[in-house]
């Protein structure tokens, strides 16, 4: 659970690592912690119960403020991957190491509460982080206004459309005013202009708060266009394969020659990867 | 640009993201979404009231008519002597009777106050143990098959128990009342808390809740449903059982409740006195269903959206 994470002040650059020199083959605890931003996977490997392997010896580095994007087939381990960095899950082996914030963690299905309107939603989220109650609706406010929903906090869930409740979703997570945060597939159920919409947000909220993302997809272009990094997950078991950089400096839009050409590439090899298994 | 590593206070953040909020990237403008949002919401027509009138309130009235007609009918083709089987006309006389002498309503009103303060300390009983079951698995291992078994149990068989253990007093109508209504309010409220769907306690641990947090915040809400559920079959369990305590309890201090109406019809042989106790015994039951668990449990699912209110 979250809740065993102590908060250590900013240790130095070596001591993570102490924190992770335990024997190799030993059960991975809660997740440890570290300075800044930074998400560090060590030797990650997690089965559930006695299945086969999900997340095979994954080693991952995620820098402080950094926006990287996880590609990978259906199935290999990417929501996995997150619930061990949000803490939902213990890695079998190996160690995880989160900012002493900790992360939040965007689900892949709209995972508002129903019984709560959107600011209901958003004020439990600060409740939950100890925001006195005095403090907590000019915050829910903000957060409306953060992501343009200003004015529609007294909706029900099930009044809101399927972007709206991705941007309370969104505002919800960055209320927790975590350092990290991570994001699983958060627009795939979205039809094109309102993903484009939301696009532009999340990269606007990124480059405002400086909040490092980890943003699972599908969508090759979606990961080309937003992130920074593409990393590409093998199936069977899930490890991280083949890694892009992205020029992130410059506005990015989706329909972008260059973007199209990054996408046609890593598709090939995201095709290489899904064909293997056939063999 | 990290964000601050572990002194980021809230009013940081706040400030850092306010000043810049009003730079707008170029798809994003508030335009484009403020249509998309227009487009993606429907306004929710609510239905007028001579529409509510014909659609909800119109129906039982006919059956209810229905009802008398057929009774009425039954009654002038002779199957029965009428001290068998009174007319409508000769058991509205007897309400009036009865209304006027002020048995009828004390009946009622004893009954009511009898049923309501049992299925109050139900529930008070119930939710906690409920809880205690649903969420605790040595609990549910143990005594799980135990409340199934009781809830089985028609609860008229304590009766004689209660008279044995407390006496011809309110603790035997009480004591029936709660065996009828505990079990079914602590099975409502365990299937309600197992068909949370397991994505809301996640996202209350990500959302750093503690464990009560999660229970009060995530998992009772969530659960609300199936507990008004159980709620409703407590209730009709409460009503049920405290019915047979007066019928069969009678005297002491058990004071003059709806069961020793129907009672005292069947020793005086008055069979209208007895149509009467059915009838009013049927229409708590009804008034309480339509007055009090069906508007709740509208309330409840047409703020989830789970059916519209109507
Ligand atoms: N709680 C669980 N118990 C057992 N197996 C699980 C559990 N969660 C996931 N798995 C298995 O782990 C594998 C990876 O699942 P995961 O949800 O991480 O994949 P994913 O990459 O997020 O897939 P998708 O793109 O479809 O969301 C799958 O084979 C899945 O069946
Ligand atoms: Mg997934």
């Amino acid at each position: 659970m979250t809740a065993t994470r102590t908060s250590t002040s900013a240790g130095t650059e070596g001591a993570p690592h102490v924190a992770s020199a335990a024997p190799a083959p030993t059960s991975g605890g809660a997740p440890q912690v570290v300075s800044g931003g930074a998400v560090r996977l060590r030797g990650v490997s997690k089965a559930y119960g006695r299945g086969p392997a999900v997340l095979d010896t994954v080693d991952l580095d995620v820098a402080p403020g950094s926006f990287v994007c996880l590609l990978g087939a259906s199935g290999c381990g990417k929501s996995t991957l997150l619930s061990l960095v949000a803490g939902l899950e213990r890695p079998t082996v190996g160690t995880v190491e989160v900012p002493s914030s900790g992360a939040a963690l965007m689900f892949q299905e709209s995972a508002l509460f129903p019984w709560l309107t959107a600011a209901g939603n958003l004020d439990l989220a600060l409740k939950l982080r100890g925001v006195p109650r005095r403090e907590r609706p000019a915050e829910v406010e903000r957060l409306l206004d953060l992501v343009r929903l200003t004015g529609a906090g007294g909706k029900r869930v099930h009044e809101l459309s399927g972007g709206m409740r991705q941007r309370v979703a969104l505002a919800r997570a960055l209320g927790q005013q975590r350092s990290v945060l991570l994001m699983d597939e958060p627009f795939a159920a979205l039809d094109a202009i309102t993903r484009d919409v939301l696009h532009s947000e999340l990269e606007r909220i990124w480059r405002e708060t400086g909040t490092t993302v980890v943003f699972v997809t599908h969508n090759v272009r979606e990961a080309v266009r937003l992130g920074e990094r593409v990393l590409l997950m093998s199936s069977r078991p899930g490890r991280i394969v083949r890694e892009w950089a992205v020029d992130a400096s410059g506005s990015r839009r989706i329909e972008d020659a260059a973007v199209a050409a990054l996408s046609i590439e890593i598709t090939d090899h995201l095709r290489e990867e899904i064909r293997r298994h056939a063999r | 640009m990290p964000a601050e590593p572990s002194a980021g206070t809230s009013g940081a953040g706040s400030t850092a993201v306010a000043a810049t909020s009003d730079k707008r990237p170029t798809i994003g403008d508030g335009g484009l979404e403020a249509g998309l949002d227009v487009l993606s919401t429907e306004p929710v027509a609510e239905p007028g009231l001579s529409t509510r009138w014909r659609k909800r309130l119109l129906p039982p009235l006919v059956a209810l008519v229905l009802v008398v007609v057929v009774w009425q009918l039954v009654v002038l083709a002779g199957v029965q002597p009428r001290y068998v089987l009174p007319s409508p006309l000769d058991v509205w006389y007897t309400i009036k009777e009865r209304i006027a002498d002020g048995s009828l309503p004390t009946a009622v009103l004893t009954s009511i106050e009898r049923g309501g303060v049992g299925f109050v300390a139900a529930v008070l009983i119930g939710t906690p143990l409920g809880l205690l079951v649903a969420r605790v698995r040595p609990v549910r291992t143990a005594v799980g098959p135990l409340i199934s078994g009781l809830q089985v149990l028609p609860s008229v068989a304590w009766v004689p128990a209660a008279i044995l253990w407390f006496g011809l007093s309110d603790a035997t109508a009480y004591f029936v009342i709660l065996m009828g209504a505990v079990p079914s309010i602590i099975n409502g409220l365990v299937s309600g808390v197992d068909q949370v769907p397991p994505l809301f306690p996640r996202v209350g641990a990500v959302l750093g809740a503690s464990r009560w947090a999660l229970v009060r915040h995530v998992i009772l809400p969530a659960a609300l449903p199936g507990y008004l559920a159980g709620l409703r079959q407590g209730w009709a369990f409460s009503w049920r059982s405290l019915m047979a305590a007066e019928i069969i309890a009678i005297g002491g201090e058990m004071g003059f409740g709806l069961g020793a109406l129907l009672q005292q019809g069947r020793d005086l042989s008055d069979m209208q006195v007895v149509m009467v106790a059915i009838l009013a015994i049927l229409a708590v039951g009804i008034a309480v269903e339509l007055c009090v668990f069906a508007p709740i449990e509208r309330g409840v699912l047409a703020r989830r959206g789970l059916a519209r209110a109507s």
